[in-house]
C-alpha cells in the first residue's frame, strides 16, 4: 500500500500512468469502430507491421527518438494496410490470409533489422526492445506530450465524424448512396487506427497491441445497445486497463508492461461477460430460466386444452376423468419431471385439478378458470401463427414483450382478419370465440357449442 | 407404393420463432415432388431438417423407413449455389468425383471405375468438355450443372434439390429438366424446392405446399387449387383465380 | 558429421515444409487467423509443461501443446457461440493466453532457459548442438521432433485426404454424407498445435505463423490442383529456409527472420509474376485479349 502511494506521488509515474490512460482511451474508442467494421485483427497486423518502420527509423537517425520511431511506425503500418488490401484485391487470396501474410512477413523482416541493429553493439540497446512487449516505464514527459496531442486529435476527430463512422460501420452502401465519401472515410478511419496503434506501442508492445483494440470494445458491448455509449464505455475500460496495468507492473520491474495491461483488460472483459445486466451470462441464464418456466406452463395448459377439446368434440373418451401425465406432456415434448413440477404449480394456482385413484395414478384436468386461461393462450398462439404465415400482410404488427396478448396489440380490423384466416385454416375448436364473436368465456362458448349439437 | 421419405411431426425453430410446425407427410417412391411456399416459409429448412443440417425441435425423419443417419448412401443433396468457395483449387471432374466419396468410405482411395462413372455423369449434363477446368472459370449455369453431375455421381435413390432453377440460363434449365425426367425413369424419388408457380405443374407429379405448416400434399392436380394456393400464399383472390385455370386444372 | 549449416538448414526446411503443408488447409478453410491464434496460445502451455517436467522433452511437450491448442480452438468457438464476433473471439483468446505466457516466462526466466526474445524468434542456431539418438542415428533433437511431426501430418492428411478436401470445399455436403466435420476440424487444429510446438524452438512463436501462412498462400497462386498446391508449398518452404539461412549468414542477422523475409519475397514475386494468377500475367493476358478484339472489330 505504501509502495503504491509512493508510486503515485512520483511525478514520473504520474506521467507514465497518464500516458497509458490516454492510449487506453484512444484504443478503446477507435477499437470500437474497428470491431464493428470487422477490422479488429487489422490492428494486430498494423502493430506487427510497424516493427520494420521503427527499426529503419533508428537505423537512419542513429539514435533513439520516440517521435521518429512513431513516424517510422506509422509509415510502415500504413504500408502494411495498403499491402493487405492490394493482396486481397488483386489475387484470389482472401482477406484473412492477406492479413496473416502481411503480419508475419513484415514482423519477420523487422526482426532481421532488429538483430542487425544488435550487431552494431550499441550498449544502450537503442530502446527498441521496449517495443516488442512494451515498457511503459521508459516513457518520459516528452513522449507523453506527443501521445497527448495525438490522442486528443483522435478523440476530437472521432467526435466530429461520429455519425459518418457510424454509417461507415453499419451500411457503407447506403452512405455512398446519400453522397457521403465512404472510401475517403474508410481511409481516414484506417489512418486513425494506425495512429492509435502507434501511440500504444511503447506501453503495450507490438505483439499485444491488438488486444487493446479488441478487448475493451468487446467488453463495453455487454453494457449497452447504443453506439455512443459503447464508445465511451470502451474508452473508460481502456483507460482503466492502462492505469491498473501500469501500476501493477510497477511492482515487478522485470515484467514488461504489455502483458499486465492486457490481462487487466481481459479481467474487465470476464467481469462484463458474466455480470453485465441483461447481456451478461448470469443475467441471461436467469432470464432463460424464467422464460423456460413460462413456456412450460403455457405448453401444459395448451396440451390440456387440446386434449379436452379433442375428447369433447369427438366424444371419444369413455375411460374416466382427466388425463394422465404422459398424455399431457407427450403432446408437446417436455421432461416428465418438469411437467410434474408445472402441474403442481398450476394446481396451486387453481387452474388445474387432480384426482388420484387408489393405485396412485394421478389424473389432471382444467378447472374453469384454468380453461379460460388455456383458451386465451391457445387462441393467442394460433393468431400468432397466422401472423407468421402471412408476413406480407401482418409484418407490421409489433409484439413488444413475450407475454403480450395479440388481442391487445392489434387493431380490431386486423384481429378480424386474423380470425377469418383461422377459420379458413380449419382450426376447428378455436371457433367458439371466433364464430360466436364477443368475448365469451371459454365455458360460455363451450356451452354454446354443445347446446347446438356440437358443431365446432 | 413404398414411401421413400417419411416425415413425422417435424418442428424447427430459429431463435424461438417457429419456421416449421408439425410437418408430416409420406413421399411415395419414384415421384418428382415440388415443394412450394412463400419466401421464408421454411422450404429450405424442411430439406435441411430432413438431412440433419439443422436441429429439429421435434419430429422424426425416415428414408425408406430407417433413420437418415443409416441411409446416407441413398440420399443426394444439391444445395443452393452459394455455399462453396469457388476459388478452391479443384477441377470440375474433381467436384463430381466428390460425389463418390460416400460410397468409397473413410480412409479408402477412389478407383478407376469411380473416375469413369464421374466422367459419364459429367457427360450426362453436357459438361464433359470442361472436366479439367477450374471451377471459378465456369458460368453460373455451368456451375449448377456440375453440382447436378455430382449428385448423379452419388447414385442415390432419393434426391433433394434446393431451388435449382434460380438464376440459370435456358440451356441449364433444359439440362435440369431432362435430368429430372431421367431420374424419374430410373425410379428415383426427387424432392425439389421450387420458386416458380408458373412452371410447377409442368415439372412435378406431386406437390407439397408449405407455409409454417403443411398446407397440402398430394398429386399436383389435387393440390394445385386456388383454395390451397390462397392458404399458402395468402394473396389476393384474383392472382390465384387466373393462375389455376391457366394451368389447365379445375379449381 | 554434417556441417552446422546443414543441420540448421535441415531444421528450417522441415519447419517450413511441415508448417506450410498443414497451412494450406488453414488457408483454404479461411482459418488463417485461427492458426495464428493457436501458435500464440501454445506459449503458456509450453511454459507450464517446462516448469512441470523441467525439460523441453519431446513427447510431453507435444501432448501438452495439442491439449492447449485444442482448448484454444474450443474457447474461441465457445466465445463465438456466446455472441462474440469471430475475429474478436480469436483476438481476445490468443492475446490473453499469450500475455499469460509472457508473464510466466518473465517470472520464471531463471528456471527455464527461455527468455522473451527466444519466445519470439527462437534460437535455430543452437539447434545442431542438442542432439538425440534414436535407433542408433544421432541427429539434432529439433530435427527428430520436427521431422516426426511432419511425417505425422503427412500420414494423417494422406489417410483422410478425401474427407479433409471435401469438408474444406463444401462442409454442408460433407456433413450430409456423414463425414464428421467437427472431428476433422479438431484433428487439423491438433496438427497445427503440434507443428507450432515442434517449430517453436527453432523459429519462435511468431515466426511459426509466417511458415504456416506464406508458403501455402504462395503455392495457391500457382496451381488449381490441391495436391500440387501441397507439394508446391513444401518446395517453397525449403527454398525459404535455405535462402534465408544463407542470407542471414551473409548479413549476420536473425536466421528465422531471414527465412521469413525470403518466403515473403517469394510470395511477392509470385504475386506479380505467377504464370496463372500473377498480377503481371493477368494484365498481359487482358491486354492481349483487348488487342485481339480491336483487330476483329
Amino acid at each position: 500500500m505504501e509502495f503504491l502511494l509512493t508510486l503515485l506521488f512520483d511525478p514520473n509515474t504520474r506521467w507514465v500512468v497518464t500516458g497509458c490512460m490516454l492510449l487506453g482511451i484512444s484504443s478503446g474508442v477507435l477499437g470500437s469502430f474497428a470491431l464493428l467494421r470487422k477490422h479488429s485483427l487489422v490492428g494486430d497486423a498494423v502493430a506487427h507491421a510497424a516493427l520494420p518502420g521503427i527499426c529503419l527509423a533508428y537505423m537512419l537517425y542513429g539514435e533513439k527518438s520516440i517521435g521518429l520511431f512513431m513516424v517510422g511506425a506509422t509509415a510502415s503500418g500504413l504500408l502494411g494496410t495498403l499491402c493487405i488490401s492490394l493482396i486481397s484485391k488483386y489475387s484470389r487470396i482472401k482477406p484473412d490470409a492477406s492479413l496473416g501474410i502481411v503480419l508475419s512477413v513484415f514482423f519477420g523482416f523487422g526482426t532481421v533489422l532488429l538483430t542487425r541493429i544488435a550487431q552494431t553493439g550499441k550498449a544502450n540497446q537503442s530502446g527498441l526492445d521496449a517495443f516488442l512487449f512494451g515498457k511503459a516505464a521508459s516513457l518520459v514527459q516528452a513522449d507523453i506530450e506527443v501521445m497527448m496531442g495525438v490522442a486528443a486529435f483522435l478523440i476530437i476527430v472521432s467526435f466530429l465524424l461520429f455519425k459518418e463512422f457510424k454509417l461507415l460501420c453499419f451500411d457503407p452502401g447506403f452512405g455512398r448512396g446519400i453522397g457521403f465519401p465512404m472510401g475517403f472515410l474508410g481511409t481516414v478511419l484506417m489512418l486513425m487506427i494506425v495512429l492509435t496503434v502507434v501511440i500504444g506501442l511503447q506501453a503495450v508492445g507490438v505483439v499485444l497491441m491488438a488486444a487493446m483494440l479488441i478487448i475493451p470494445p468487446v467488453a463495453a458491448r455487454y453494457w449497452t445497445e447504443r453506439l455512443h455509449r459503447m464508445v465511451i464505455i470502451s474508452g473508460v475500460f481502456g483507460a482503466a486497463s492502462g492505469i491498473v496495468g501500469t501500476l501493477l507492473s510497477g511492482f515487478t520491474p522485470q515484467l514488461p508492461t504489455g502483458p499486465v495491461i492486457v490481462l487487466s483488460a481481459f479481467l474487465l472483459f470476464i467481469v462484463s461477460l458474466f455480470f453485465a445486466p441483461r447481456k451478461g451470462l448470469v443475467a441471461k441464464a436467469l432470464h432463460t430460466a424464467k422464460l423456460r418456466r413460462r413456456v412450460a406452463v403455457q405448453n401444459i395448459l395448451q396440451s390440456l386444452y387440446d386434449l379436452t377439446e379433442h375428447t369433447t368434440a369427438s366424444g371419444i373418451r369413455t375411460d374416466g376423468w382427466g388425463f394422465s401425465e404422459e398424455e399431457i406432456y407427450h403432446l408437446r415434448p417436455q421432461g416428465s419431471r418438469q411437467a410434474r413440477r408445472v402441474l403442481s404449480y398450476l394446481k396451486k394456482r387453481g387452474w388445474v385439478q387432480m384426482l388420484e385413484d387408489n393405485q396412485g395414478n394421478k389424473r389432471w384436468a382444467l378447472t374453469d378458470r384454468g380453461a379460460d386461461e388455456a383458451y386465451a393462450i391457445t387462441l393467442n398462439e394460433r393468431l400468432y401463427e397466422m401472423i407468421l404465415m402471412y408476413p406480407s400482410r401482418f409484418g407490421s404488427v409489433k409484439l413488444e414483450q413475450e407475454g403480450d396478448r395479440i388481442q391487445d396489440c392489434v387493431s380490431p380490423d386486423i384481429l378480424q382478419e386474423l380470425k377469418l384466416l383461422l377459420t379458413k385454416h380449419n382450426h376447428p375448436v378455436l371457433l367458439p370465440q371466433v364464430k360466436y364473436g364477443a368475448d365469451l368465456s371459454y365455458t360460455e362458448c363451450h356451452q354454446a357449442v354443445t347446446s347446438r349439437g356440437g358443431d365446432a | 407404393m413404398t414411401s421413400a421419405v417419411t416425415v413425422e411431426n417435424m418442428t424447427v425453430a430459429y431463435h424461438k420463432k417457429p419456421v416449421l410446425r408439425e410437418i408430416s407427410f409420406e413421399a411415395p417412391e419414384g415421384k418428382l415432388i415440388g415443394i412450394m411456399g412463400p419466401n421464408g416459409a421454411g422450404k429450405s429448412t424442411l430439406i435441411k431438417g430432413i438431412l440433419g443440417l439443422v436441429p429439429l425441435a421435434s419430429g422424426k425423419v425416415g428414408i425408406y423407413g430407417k433413420p437418415y443417419k443409416i441411409q446416407r448412401k441413398l440420399v443426394g443433396y444439391i444445395p443452393q449455389r452459394e455455399s462453396v468457395d469457388w476459388d478452391f483449387p479443384t477441377s470440375a471432374l474433381d467436384v463430381v468425383l466428390m460425389g463418390r466419396y460416400g460410397h468409397a468410405g473413410m480412409f479408402r482411395r477412389l478407383r478407376a471405375a469411380d473416375r469413369e462413372f464421374a466422367f459419364s455423369c459429367l457427360e450426362k449434363v453436357g459438361m464433359s468438355d470442361f472436366a479439367d477446368r477450374q471451377i471459378s472459370q465456369l458460368s453460373g449455369g455451368q456451375q449448377q450443372r456440375i453440382f447436378l453431375a455430382r449428385a448423379l455421381a452419388q447414385d442415390a435413390s432419393v434426391y433433394f434439390m434446393d431451388e435449382p432453377f434460380v438464376g440459370v440460363d435456358a440451356a441449364t434449365e433444359r439440362a435440369i429438366v431432362s435430368l429430372l425426367n431421367e431420374l424419374k425413369k430410373q425410379g428415383k424419388t426427387v424432392l425439389v424446392v421450387h420458386h416458380d408457380v408458373q412452371t410447377v405443374t409442368d415439372y412435378f407429379d406431386w406437390l407439397l405446399l408449405v407455409n409454417l405448416r403443411k398446407i397440402a400434399f398430394g398429386p399436383t392436380e389435387e393440390v394445385f387449387t386456388s383454395e390451397n394456393l390462397q392458404k399458402a400464399y395468402g394473396g389476393r383472390l384474383s392472382f390465384t383465380e387466373t393462375l389455376v385455370p391457366s394451368a389447365g386444372i379445375k379449381s | 558429421m554434417m556441417s552446422h549449416a546443414f543441420w540448421v538448414m535441415a531444421t528450417g526446411s522441415l519447419v517450413a515444409a511441415s508448417c506450410g503443408f498443414i497451412g494450406c488447409f488453414l488457408l483454404l478453410r479461411r482459418m488463417t487467423m485461427l492458426g495464428d491464434a493457436i501458435s500464440h496460445a501454445v506459449l503458456p502451455g509450453i511454459v507450464v509443461a517446462f516448469l512441470v517436467s523441467n525439460s523441453l522433452e519431446g513427447m510431453t511437450m507435444l501432448i501438452g501443446a495439442t491439449i492447449v491448442g485444442l482448448l484454444t480452438s474450443f474457447l474461441i468457438q465457445t466465445l463465438h457461440t456466446g455472441g462474440v464476433q469471430s475475429d474478436a473471439a480469436i483476438g481476445i483468446t490468443f492475446t490473453s493466453l499469450f500475455a499469460i505466457g509472457v508473464v510466466l516466462v518473465s517470472m520464471y526466466a531463471s528456471d527455464i532457459h527461455l527468455d522473451v526474445q527466444h519466445v519470439l524468434y527462437g534460437e535455430i542456431a543452437y539447434v545442431p548442438w542438442e542432439v538425440a539418438t534414436l535407433a542408433g542415428i544421432e541427429m539434432p533433437r529439433a530435427v527428430w521432433m520436427m521431422g516426426g511431426v511432419f511425417v505425422l501430418s503427412l500420414l494423417v492428411v494422406g489417410l483422410l485426404y478425401k474427407e479433409i478436401k471435401l469438408s474444406s470445399f463444401d462442409p454442408q455436403m460433407a456433413a450430409a454424407i456423414g463425414i464428421p466435420v467437427l472431428l476433422i476440424h479438431y484433428i487439423l487444429m491438433a496438427l497445427v498445435s503440434m507443428n507450432t510446438v515442434a517449430a517453436f524452438e527453432s523459429v519462435g512463436a511468431i515466426l511459426v505463423v509466417a511458415m504456416i501462412v506464406v508458403p501455402g498462400a504462395t503455392a495457391y497462386l500457382y496451381t488449381d490442383r490441391l495436391h500440387l498446391m501441397l507439394g508446391c508449398s513444401i518446395v517453397l518452404g525449403v527454398l525459404s529456409a535455405v535462402g534465408g539461412y544463407n542470407l542471414a549468414a551473409y548479413f549476420d542477422v536473425s536466421i528465422s527472420g531471414a527465412m521469413v523475409t525470403v518466403s515473403g519475397a517469394l510470395f511477392f514475386l509470385s504475386f506479380l509474376f505467377s504464370p496463372r494468377y500473377g498480377v503481371a500475367s493477368r494484365y498481359f493476358t487482358q491486354r492481349a485479349l483487348r488487342k485481339e478484339h480491336q483487330k476483329e472489330s
